[in-house]
């Protein structure tokens, strides 16, 4: 017998997934813009995988297959591995990763709404520790044509230097530890007006997406906010002492995955705290983590590691974060 | 006078369905072929029946002696003849039975004589006998006696009237201010008076306008001190404890009653019968319930209790796609198990429901933490949390996160995007912790008794022994100076004066003990609402038919290891 409420709004998990994609599509317009229609093989590469490989692992699991096919959720980890990717991996590397998003990630762990870390970001990790070469090639924006890209993703002869660069923060990383300044590697061509060139746009297209998230109460502003303050913050007490030594938190701001992060990754409601100081407190965590990374660190992207670092303190920020019950605040009496 | 209004956290706002039904007067329910009049008609106390059948009564006579404390007197709703006196079942989740007098109307719907009851020189407590012996519950939907919750009279400054209604659909407080706000105002003043508050408000939801300027012209004709407050509509602006807090600002925790905060709050309804009871000494006969839903003819009726709701559909011609019925409202109410229940005090609504107004919930699927049902919860709950924990039988862990104070309102699992009956789970995991707190009361008492019956022949064993002793003595002193006189035998014997001490001690340390005992944590088998009590004995009811046919069952299959073995 079905009890009480017995009305119910019209909303869905596929509602939410599919607005996340909608929110996402600024961000790709300004990708295939600015550096080219290779990354919509890659979104197809990994949305083809995902959807795969969840039918695959729910028949293994004995679970019913249409329903969680279609709550589109399988679809928004393909999209943020795709996007989170470079955009001239190697098809199998796409195919690789987004499986094991899937299938070692999310279903081991028991499926949707189970999975104490984040998908896509757990497969970046594996992939940049197993390809660290491959996960680093970043071409520049106007850099190679569809043609070419379509050929690397297909496995096509990399000619490294010819086709691929570095990214902004991978030439400020190695700039400076070659003793140059701030300044003086700025003045390198991969540098826009706040980020990378061309990527600046892509992250103007995220935060564009991540407003319509916010305007539809997809998610919450703790999150974005928290991280980008996590990630300003610390990034500006480096650099008023040393702007020679440290980028400024705009650079920050607008390069590398930090848009991305802010509006799509640690807003993923599974893997991140849930109550309001909890989202604060996880998402300024990721970016002091990402930021400590990016500056000290092996690596010139460290959100990745910073999102799985903090996914870990989930349990215990949830706990201490616990919001006061009404009627518990002890009001007058 | 402007005075500020608060607001509560969360809330959700459904379509409100009031339109259907807002515009049809209040009529007469014709009468029905035989009223079924549920003895039980206020929480946890059933009345002692006084008439038996083929005895003749009249409207308003009483049928119905109140019993105990919480018990109020109840009334034939019309005049005719009981036919019949027995079980029936109720309106309720479970259908489950309580005494009922039958009675079948003789079409006059004769009154007894009505004596006036003069409340301006009436004691208090004459007045608050007047409520019982009239059958004054809240007509709100918990049915509370009014008599007990106006209490000692004193230390309430505020008497809040709930005019609020924010379910979906209903409209019968609507229709009652709209039609009747004199005499609601009139029964709120008595209530004033009787609670010695110095505050009067009544919060109307600001969907209902023309209540509100009925309400306000009835008070402008008043004395100060009465304000009528539109509250935002905001689901569940209407509970007690959010409109408390929308209208004074003061949380009212779990396990707490208004009153220690000083407001108390009356349903409409409840001051519409106060009025009626005092003032013209008419019983509670009789209440406003909305008929709505995928029926032909909405409307608002005046029904009386104990009316089969079999009897109000045909008024209101449910339509042929109706698959269900429910007694409320959607958010708080059932369906009901059976049609032929009767009318209660409580019953506020009947919806019919079609698949295409309430249509059943799609599949559930994984609760992805989002948040929402945290955003939504009027109580502040993380509900997804509770979720969590009631799924994995973890209730330690869910009265952490304060599972008692969910007011099951609903809200989570109206947004849920998953899908997900959240409220379901939060039903399971407090009957189970009820049971277990059960258990373990009758664990404490066993052993109290047992700790007790071993005390006792103790006790019994010395006594035995010392009377013995003292036989002995005084049998030795007999043989010893049969010649003499006995002197010593005025002394009581030793062994008594020996054991009143020690008597007293243990007394006093049992008595210690039981003090500390009850001294401990409230728990949360005490402070239940009515339904909840109904609820739990519905529980109880069905965890034993189960048990009792998992025994059946099981007895034959626990043998089979034997034999193996």
């Amino acid at each position: 017998m079905i009890h009480s409420p017995y009305i119910r709004k019209p909303a869905s998990i596929q509602r939410v997934m599919f607005t996340v994609l909608l929110a996402l599509t600024p961000g790709i317009a300004a990708y295939v813009w600015q550096i080219g229609a290779g990354i919509l093989v890659n979104l197809l590469i990994a949305t083809v995988t995902a959807l795969v490989a969840e039918a695959l692992i729910l028949r293994l699991r004995k679970r019913p297959v249409a329903i969680a096919i279609g709550d589109l959720s399988a679809v928004v980890t393909a999209w943020l591995v795709a996007l989170a990717f470079p955009p001239v991996v190697p098809w199998w590397l796409t195919v690789i990763a987004v499986s094991i998003a899937i299938i070692a990630v999310k279903h081991l762990y028991g499926g949707l709404g189970q999975n104490p870390f984040n998908p896509a970001m757990a497969a970046y990790c594996t992939m940049i520790v197993a390809y660290p070469s491959l996960m680093s090639q970043w071409p520049a924006a106007g850099g190679i044509d569809f043609s070419t890209q379509l050929n690397l993703i297909l496995g096509g002869v990399r000619e490294l230097d010819a086709i691929t660069g570095a990214t902004a923060l991978d030439t400020l990383r190695t700039g400076l530890r070659a003793d140059g300044t701030v300044g003086s590697v700025m003045q390198a061509g991969v540098f826009g007006l706040a980020g990378g060139r061309g990527w600046e746009w892509i992250a103007g297209g995220y935060l564009l997406g991540g407003l319509f998230l916010l305007a539809t109460r997809t998610i919450t502003w703790h999150l974005p906010v928290g991280f980008l303050a996590g990630l300003a913050s610390t990034a500006a007490l480096f650099w008023i002492f040393h702007p020679d030594q440290f980028a400024s938190p705009l650079f920050h701001l607008a390069s590398g995955g930090a848009m991305l992060a802010a509006f799509f990754i640690v807003t993923d409601p599974v893997s991140g705290a849930t109550t309001p100081r909890g989202k604060l407190i996880f998402a300024a965590g990721v970016g002091l983590i990402a930021y400590l990374i990016r500056a000290f660190g092996a690596y010139p992207e460290g959100i990745a590691f910073a999102v799985l670092l903090m996914n870990i303190c989930v349990p215990l920020i949830d706990m201490k974060t616990q919001p006061s019950v009404f009627g518990h605040r002890g009001n007058g009496k | 006078m402007i005075s500020r209004l608060f607001s509560f956290r969360g809330g959700i706002k459904p379509d409100a369905h009031k339109n259907e039904s807002a515009e049809q007067s209040i009529q007469r329910a014709p009468l029905p072929a035989a009223l079924v009049v549920p003895l039980r008609q206020s929480t946890r106390a059933t009345a002692r029946c006084v008439v038996s059948v083929g005895d003749k009564v009249l409207k308003g006579q009483r049928i119905g002696e109140p019993e105990g404390g919480l018990s109020t007197a109840v009334h034939a709703p019309t005049s005719g003849t009981v036919t019949e006196v027995g079980l029936f079942p109720l309106a309720h989740p479970s259908g489950l039975d309580t005494r009922c007098v039958v009675i079948e109307p003789d079409g006059e719907d004769r009154w007894i004589e009505l004596k006036p009851f003069d409340y301006h020189s009436a004691s208090r407590q004459q007045a608050l006998n007047q409520l019982r012996d009239c059958g004054i519950v809240g007509l709100g939907g918990a049915t509370f006696p009014s008599h007990i919750k106006l209490g000692k009279g004193s230390g309430i400054d505020t008497l809040i009237l709930n005019g609020a209604e924010c379910e979906p659909w209903i409209t019968c407080d609507d229709r009652l201010m709209r039609e009747r706000a004199a005499d609601i105002l009139s029964g709120a003043t008595i209530l004033r008076e009787l609670i010695g508050a110095r505050e009067l408000i009544i919060g109307v939801e600001d969907n209902k306008p023309q209540a509100i300027a009925a309400m306000r012209e009835a008070a402008a004709s008043r004395e100060a001190g009465i304000r009528v407050v539109p509250v935002p509509s905001l689901y569940p602006a209407g509970g007690e404890k959010q409109l408390i807090r929308v209208l004074t600002g003061v949380e009212i925790p779990y396990g707490k009653l208004a009153g220690e905060f000083g407001i108390q709050c009356f349903n409409v309804g409840t001051a519409h019968a106060v009025y009626r009871a005092l003032a013209h000494g008419e019983p509670l006969v009789s209440r406003v319930v909305t008929l709505t839903g995928n029926v032909e003819r909405p409307g608002n009726y005046e029904v009386l209790i104990g009316t089969p709701i079999t009897h109000l559909l045909s008024l209101c011609r449910p339509r042929p796609d109706t698959d269900r019925t429910l007694m409320g409202g959607p958010m708080m109410g059932f369906a009901l198990p059976r049609l032929d229940v009767p009318v209660v005090k409580g019953t506020n609504c009947i919806i019919s429901a079609s698949p295409a107004l309430f249509p059943p919930p799609p599949p559930e699927q994984p609760c992805i933490r989002c948040g929402e049902c945290a955003r939504a919860c009027p109580a502040e709950l993380q509900p997804f949390e509770l979720y969590w924990f009631s799924r994995a039988k973890n209730f330690g862990k869910a009265q952490e996160y304060k599972l008692f104070d969910c007011i099951e309102c609903g809200c989570c699992a109206y947004v849920c995007p998953a899908h997900i009956p959240l409220v379901d789970y939060y039903r399971f995991a407090k009957s189970e912790i009820w049971a277990r707190e059960r258990e373990k009361a009758a664990a404490d008492q066993a052993r109290d008794r047992f700790e007790f019956r071993n005390f006792r022949q103790e006790r019994e064993k010395e006594e035995k022994a010392a009377k013995l002793a003292a036989k002995a003595a005084e049998t030795r002193a007999k043989l010893a100076d049969t010649s003499a006189t006995p002197a010593d035998a005025a002394t009581p014997p030793a062994g008594e004066t020996a054991e009143d001490p020690k008597k007293a001690l243990i007394a006093a340390a049992l008595a210690r003990a039981k003090a500390q005992k009850a001294a401990a944590q409230p728990k949360n088998t005490e402070a239940l609402s009515p339904e909840t009590e109904a609820e739990i004995a519905e529980i109880e009811a069905r965890r034993k038919r189960a048990q009792e046919s998992a025994n059946t069952s099981a007895s034959p299959s626990e043998r089979t290891p034997e034999t193996g073995a």
